[in-house]
């Protein structure tokens, strides 16, 4: 695979934090079904970058993040952390590794506990993570400054209702943050919250990743917001890395149909004589329909996963699925027929990868 | 009904109106709803007036808690207490019906008879507003026989051409909600809303928990059914960004009260309010050269105490001391060809300045400096 020579377009801010070798995930659902939710997926974190992992629900990308917070276990595949292959085989390994990586979840409303009040949310992961020794309530303190919770006084005696989404939030953020991670994954951390302050939180966000030079995978459904908040794009589609590029080239010329189709379905205000508005559906692009049929069973999961929707589509297609093929130093795209989907990124029908088995 | 003349700056009546020479289909005027607790009143909704023309399709704007459900619901008398219709009269002229009548005097059985065969509505959470134990053909022969006399060979038949209608599959008819995605599940409560052909659909939030693909060809079914079957929709979002490319005209409320309305096409090029602005600002966009984005900065005032004048002040970056004695009469743009289109900003037109900011919270950068 072409893979490997891939220069991330994150690697630029900082040294190696986190790899992701090939992970796998399958699912078993019924008997001898399985569900392939992470297929093969690999990728870096670097310490002080973004990367974003982009795709539809059902794509995998939660289940990824899981695998690397170490809560599911992986079918196959490696993850290492500052070099060194992640073995979680005690508790303590495991304590360990979580003061390392940290998951930020999408939902503040349950992410926190009803019946305990902000002090103790906070309290708790510095004692453990820093020992007993740690002075506790000067920590927690600064910990809501750095999330701009303040003042501290007001809100450590709060329960979580009593605040709002936002703040619930940065009490998810700053709880993350007092385990002193390297490396923070957050699970669609601002899809939940109103539109009027998502800005602020990914400022937030944006600014811890550069104060503690936190290596960050940001998960979500918005490339639009990735495209301003993330250094490098994964695009996910059942379960594979399907497109992977600096987050702005790949949003202003997206090689991958179904980055394409994303790319095409996000709101357009500059478009006012869309589709939308004339009442007739666009041409020429893949639709909606069809969708997530291949994730039903394992039986439709012959060939490239996107062939149902693709409108490329061909006999190759439905047959093997694509590797991830390098466009340039930093992209990549899984597809077949890139010199047709994508011809003014790849010149010439060049296959770098040869189908080799069947 | 009392009426609060002293809190009661109604617009112009003209000024809300659809285009010209045809009478809307609903005449939302002078609504106020409240939510008494224990600590006084919280004035949801305060005064507004909003028409919505025939085929029209109308959009609400705003963050949670700026009132844009409550309207809806309060209007069509979907509220229960301790939500308190206060003012106002909601005028409905269907074609099917006789004469106007106002929906917020209406007995029950007339209400009955309005809901789901004039005034259907598609709720945000499709997986909360199907019942998870009925499958799809008797969650849909429901709402025909609640609301359509028709033999039961009839209603199946109907139930069978709805999901034709919406695009998916009759197979799905025994599908339980569970067995559906998120997209199937919001075009069957699309296929419910249609189930006795009403002339108005609300729709709240449909596409909000979708994927923007999905979305986007849930939308476009919409406005494929829409011109159809001649509808009107009041649509209720967040996402400006989709109701510039969806909706003929926008309605962005603040605070329980409207701050402007004008063409999709005004708010999109020549947007005058601040906080229609800020809510603009609020967007990553995908295309385009990338953009400062700052947000809306803080959060809405207490409805409870709602501040003397125009209640942005405390998160505009335009704001002035005049801003105090704003009273909140939504008036034509002075700058604008279109006189319809109307703000309840006197200051700010869509050309003026954004003001230097003040360097205090530094939640007011650009996203990031990107490309340096």
């Amino acid at each position: 695979m072409s893979e490997q020579t891939l220069t991330s377009a994150a690697a630029a801010r900082g040294p190696l934090a986190m790899e992701a070798i090939s992970l796998s995930k399958d699912f078993r659902i019924g008997r001898g079904h399985a569900l392939h939710a992470v297929r093969n997926v690999s990728f870096n974190l670097y310490r002080g970058a973004v990367v974003a992992l982009v795709g539809e629900s059902g794509s995998g990308k939660s289940t990824a993040a899981r695998l690397l917070a170490g809560q599911e276990r992986l079918t196959s595949g490696t993850i290492r952390l500052d070099g060194k292959q992640v073995e979680v085989a005690s508790r303590g390994d495991f304590r360990r590794y979580k003061s390392e990586v940290q998951l930020v979840f999408q939902d503040p409303f349950s992410s926190l506990n009803p019946i305990h009040t902000v002090r103790y949310h906070l309290e708790r992961p510095v004692k453990l993570h820093q020992g007993q020794d740690a002075k506790v309530g000067q920590e927690v303190v600064s910990l809501m400054e750095q999330v701009r919770l303040t003042p501290a006084k007001q809100f450590l005696a709060k329960y979580p209702h009593e605040l709002s989404g936002g703040q619930r939030q940065r009490v998810s953020f700053a709880r993350a943050l007092a385990a002193r991670p390297s490396v923070l994954l957050a699970d669609e951390p601002v899809s939940m919250l109103d539109v009027s302050i998502r800005l602020e939180m990914l400022n937030l966000l944006d600014d811890l990743r550069r104060r503690f030079s936190l290596a960050m995978l940001y998960i979500t459904h918005d490339i639009a917001s990735a495209r301003y908040f993330a250094d490098e794009i994964l695009v996910m589609y059942a379960g594979e890395i399907v497109e992977r590029g600096p987050a702005e080239e790949l949003t202003q010329a997206p090689a991958h149909p179904y980055t394409q189709l994303l790319v095409a379905s996000a709101p357009d205000p500059d478009n006012l004589g869309s589709a939308l508005r004339g009442g007739s559906r666009r041409q020429g692009l893949a639709t909606a329909s069809g969708r997530l049929q291949n994730l039903d069973g394992s039986a439709a999961t012959q060939g490239c996963p996107f062939n149902p929707r693709c409108p490329f589509a061909d006999d190759l297609c439905r047959r093997e699925d694509p590797a991830l093929t390098q466009v340039s130093d930093t992209r990549g795209a899984a597809c077949w027929h890139l010199d047709v989907a994508a011809p003014e990124l790849v010149s010439g029908p060049r296959r770098d990868s040869d189908p080799t088995t069947t | 009904m009392s009426a609060d003349p002293a809190a009661g700056p109604a617009a112009g009546s003209s000024l809300a109106d659809p285009a010209p020479g045809s009478s809307p289909v609903l005449d939302i005027r002078d609504l106020s709803v409240v939510y008494r607790t224990p600590g006084g009143d919280v004035r949801a909704v305060d005064h507004v007036n909003l028409a919505l023309g025939v085929g029209e399709v109308v959009g609400l704007a705003g963050e949670s808690g700026s009132g844009k459900s409550t309207l809806a619901y309060g209007a069509t008398r979907l509220l229960r207490a301790p939500a308190l219709v206060t003012n106002g009269s909601v005028i409905y002229r269907g074609r099917r019906v006789t004469r106007p009548a106002d929906i917020l005097k209406m007995r029950p059985d007339e209400l009955r008879r309005l809901r789901w065969r004039e005034i259907a509505i598609v709720f945000q959470s499709a997986m909360n507003a199907l019942n998870p134990v009925l499958n799809v053909r008797d969650q849909l022969l429901d709402a025909i026989h609640a609301h359509l006399k028709m033999p039961r060979d009839e209603a199946r038949e109907r139930a069978a051409s709805l999901l034709d209608l919406v695009g998916i599959p009759r197979s799905r008819l025994r599908s339980y909600p569970h067995e559906l995605s998120g997209g199937m599940r919001q075009r069957v409560m699309i296929a419910m809303a249609l189930a006795a052909e009403p002339e108005i659909i609300i729709m709240d939030e449909p596409t909000t928990a979708l994927d923007v693909v999905v979305q986007r060809d849930i939308l476009a079914q919409i406005v494929e059914l829409k011109d159809r079957l001649g509808f009107s929709i009041l649509f209720i979002t967040h996402d400006l960004s989709l109701l510039l490319e969806l909706t003929d005209r926008i309605a962005v409320m603040y605070a329980g009260q409207f701050v402007e309305i004008a063409t999709s096409d005004e708010i999109h090029r020549e947007s005058s309010h601040p906080y229609t602005k800020g809510l603009l600002n609020s967007f990553p966009s995908l295309r385009g050269p990338r953009r400062e984005l700052v947000g809306i900065p803080g959060s809405p005032p207490d409805l409870r105490n709602p501040p003397p004048g125009c209640p942005f002040v405390p998160r505009c970056v335009y704001a002035r001391p005049e801003c105090q004695d704003v009273d909140m009469r939504l008036l034509p743009v002075a700058t604008s060809p279109d006189p319809d289109h109307v703000t309840a900003c006197p200051f700010v037109l869509p050309d003026t300045p954004v003001p230097p900011p003040v360097p205090s919270a530094a939640s007011g950068r650009p996203a990031r400096e990107l490309g340096t």
